[in-house]
């Protein structure tokens, strides 16, 4: 087992004024099955260790030993809550390796749906963040709104969680028959509702107590980490993958990078809703412009990428979900590696925590927003 | 009759089988010990029920529906599920100290009611001339609960948790024994019962004398029972349970119940000294009528007061976030209690200034003061004015003390994110 760098040298608890306080993996706010290591004086946090593994399930081995097509739904349970994204991220990885032509309708249907993701991610994350800073309400309200999208995912994928959505040149099937009626209801409906959530946080003086200068990261350490999607995008940098490198159908997309001030959690907290109010902005242009035809290339029989190797990423809703691709012309990959956005967030975590109290360390874990199933792979 | 004279009929049959002593100082506050405990048990049951309900409102749910109709049979459920459930000391605990500590809670929680005065006459256990000191002094041990349970757990979240009960119940101890002192300068006794026969004589609810005193008390009342959003030692999602994370079983829900307990003394301790406890307008017509149906009318006047302010305490707790520990201390000592002496000090001089503005020029201002202080209309109409205006003198000098601390200015904090607008798939730059 992996020894954790803090050791505790006090015999009993009176010894020292530190305690080593062991936050998690069972713990209601660690996000699934994360392990923090806390050196504490009082409640104020000296240092910090993560200990992570717990969920390891060996993705990128498996992958090695499978065909193709039949990776795809390995990859939805990476980042479980944006299954969307992670399926697109692969199949995208092997049609670019192979020069498939996807149709246009695909690339707009990919473009719509993993949109809906982005926002039930989001409403995911702000429904655990606010629960972990203690509104409870807004976790019930959060929830109604992405149960509309789970809906919609069940209806065109037949499962709400773990969607094996896309297949490698396409879509398994077109939309379903009320498949536009129903996303414009969500996108008519959606702004009332952020509106709600703004009343009860945005303006809220313990909230704003409870998040603005809580966990700053400067634009320099957040690029010097590594640190993509939102988590980056707080802290002032204007990176979009989906506007530096378009896929799917972004490049015919109007949209607006948010992008915050202070590298906080109240600022990383304002770009994630605006981001939701975004992608509601690219749903509603896709579906405008939703272009009828096929939705699937023409495959061969069996997909073999060419010898070679291939780095393809997509903007995830947790950051950059990247996919490293070695083929070695047979049915199976050789070597594939991912580039999981919330692994490479976390590592920000001791950095934004050191001086915080034990309190803020829950906010900042809230706030990064990471995904346990897809630090561990 | 009989239905609505239960009491005479119970006394009579009591004095035929012991003495009158007997009856009035052993048998009769038994029965009443026994009727306020049952009572209370039942009202913080269904005070669980009904905060599952109306949290279940807010967030646009149904709340407890399956046991018995609208899932009213859901607490006494919860009670037998709890009791059936094991009881288990971790190994590593402080056995005796484990075992006790729920007993200290719901004891400290419980003995409270013994003062509280629910309605006139019969409806008072014991009329101490010194209840609202009682009252502190009791539901302050509880404060000693949590720290046994938290150190006794040998659990560092609950060892956590401990120490912030203490150091929280501690500091907003002192905001709210100082918060009451307004509202004694009116009615000039104790005793609870007296407090609220003053507002009586006086025909006055003191919340209208003392604005800023009734709301540092609430506040530091919801701070006092550990509620969200001051629910530190309990903060679920940093400290799992807080204290009573090693507890389980009936001994967990034992906390539970003290929680509700403690909760249901402070409103009905703000009813008595800032709701005028079980007047009404137009109730005293009863008296008229029967007797006993007046003081039941009293009681249910004194619950639906109190009701009122739990509901309060609910709906704070299902709206808000919770506070930090540090600013949980800033609002204690920085907020609360520089307040509570500014309206002390308004309030005394309020006091003062009626008494002097008697007679001057031909103005009354005081009825009577022997049965708390009686005023006039006029003296009313000052004491009113007086109270409201100090609320915004307290609010000016707060802001003075405090305009230095981070928290103070946030909302001109709020900022909003720039959007970067680029052209349709034009790379994004470092802004």
């Amino acid at each position: 087992m992996h020894q954790v760098e803090i050791a505790t040298t006090q015999e009993t608890l009176l010894d020292s004024p530190e305690m080593v306080l062991n936050m998690g993996p069972q713990h209601p706010s660690t996000h699934g099955v994360l392990r923090v290591v806390l050196r504490l004086d009082g409640e104020t946090v000296m240092d910090l260790d993560c200990d992570i593994g717990y969920l390891h399930r060996g993705m990128e081995k498996i992958a090695e030993n499978r065909m193709y097509t039949m990776i795809a739904p390995y990859w939805d349970r990476l980042d479980y809550i944006a299954a969307v994204s992670n399926g697109l991220v692969w199949v995208e990885t092997v049609e670019q390796m192979m020069g498939l032509d996807v149709p246009p309708r695909a690339h707009y249907v990919r473009t719509i749906l993993t949109e809906f993701n982005r926002i039930a991610s989001h409403l995911l994350w702000l429904a655990t963040h606010a629960l972990d800073i203690g509104a409870v309400t807004v976790l019930l309200w959060a929830l109604r709104e992405r149960e509309e999208i789970l809906k919609i995912f069940e209806r065109q994928f037949g499962a709400r969680l773990t969607c094996h959505a896309w297949r490698v040149g396409g879509m398994p099937n077109d939309t379903y028959d009320e498949f536009h009626k129903d996303v414009k209801q969500f996108v008519n409906n959606f702004p009332k509702r952020l509106d709600e959530y703004e009343t009860v946080l945005s303006e809220n003086r313990i909230w704003l107590s409870r998040t603005v200068g809580i966990g700053v990261i400067t634009a320099e350490d957040a690029i010097a980490i590594g640190l993509s999607g939102p988590a980056l995008r707080g802290s002032g940098v204007a990176w979009d993958v989906r506007k530096s490198r378009p896929y799917a159908a972004y490049a015919d997309m109007d949209f607006d990078i948010p992008v915050g001030e202070n590298g906080d959690t109240y600022d990383r907290y304002l770009v994630r809703l605006e981001e939701m109010r975004q992608s509601r902005r690219i749903i509603d242009q896709a579906l405008e412009n939703l272009p009828d035809g096929p939705v699937n290339a023409k495959l061969p029989k069996i997909v073999k990428p060419p010898v070679g190797d291939y780095y393809h990423s997509i903007e995830g809703p947790k950051g950059e979900i990247g996919c490293y691709l070695v083929s070695d012309g047979t049915a199976q990959p050789w070597r594939v590696r991912v580039r999981p956005p919330s692994f490479i967030n976390l590592q920000a975590l001791r950095q934004m925590c050191i001086g915080h109290l034990v309190a803020d360390v829950v906010a900042i874990i809230g706030t990064l927003d990471i995904v346990l199933g897809e630090i561990d792979r | 009759m009989l239905l609505l004279s239960p009491v005479n009929v119970l006394k009579d049959l009591l004095l035929k089988f012991f003495s009158a002593d007997t009856t009035n100082y052993f048998i009769w506050p038994l029965i009443q010990i026994g009727l306020v405990v049952t009572l209370v048990a039942l009202w913080v049951a269904y005070a669980t029920y009904l905060e599952r309900k109306i949290s279940a409102f807010i967030q646009a749910r149904l709340g407890p529906m399956r046991v018995g109709p609208w899932g009213l049979l859901q607490p006494i459920a919860d009670g037998l599920k709890l009791l059936t459930k094991e009881d288990f000391i971790p190994e590593k605990a402080d056995r005796w100290i484990f075992f006790f500590a729920p007993y200290i809670a719901v004891a400290s929680a419980f003995i409270v009611f013994s003062v509280i005065p629910f309605g006139p006459d019969w409806a008072v256990i014991a009329d101490v001339n010194i209840g609202l000191l009682l009252v502190l002094a009791v539901s302050s041990v509880g404060v000693l609960a949590l720290i046994l349970a938290g150190w006794s757990s040998n659990s560092k979240y609950a060892l956590l948790g401990g120490l912030r009960s203490s150091a929280q119940m501690v500091s907003y101890e002192v905001a709210m024994g100082l918060s009451l002192i307004g509202a004694l300068m009116f009615s000039r006794t104790l005793s609870l019962s007296g407090i609220v026969t003053a507002q009586g004589s006086d025909s006055i609810w003191y919340v209208l004398y003392q604005p800023a005193g009734f709301l540092i008390f609430l506040v530091s009342g919801i701070a006092e029972n550990n509620r969200a959003p001051f629910d530190l030692p309990e903060a679920e999602s940093e400290l799992v349970a807080g204290f009573h994370t090693e507890y389980s079983g009936m001994r967990w829900s034992l906390f539970f119940m003290a929680e509700y307990a403690a909760m249901v003394v402070v409103t009905a301790v703000a009813t008595t000294v800032y709701l005028g406890g079980w007047y009404f307008p137009f109730v005293n017509r009863l008296v008229g009528v029967n007797y006993n149906l007046y003081v039941l009318v009293c009681v249910l006047v004194f619950l639906v007061k109190a009701s009122i302010i739990l509901y309060v305490y609910f709906w704070l707790r299902w709206t808000l976030p919770r506070f930090r520990y540090d600013q949980l201390m800033d609002i204690g000592w920085k907020w609360l209690i520089p307040s509570a002496l500014i309206n002390i000090v308004l309030t005394g001089f309020a006091v003062f200034l009626v008494q002097a503005l008697n007679g001057w020029r031909g103005i009354r201002t005081i009825e009577a003061l022997d049965n708390g202080l009686n005023l006039t209309a006029t003296g009313k109409g000052v004491m009113i004015a007086i109270g409201i205006v100090g609320v915004f003198i307290t609010g000016v000098l707060l802001a003075r003390i405090n305009w230095r601390s981070r928290d103070f200015n946030l909302k001109t904090q709020r900022r909003n994110i720039k959007l970067i607008n680029l052209p349709k798939g034009k790379p994004a730059r470092a802004a």
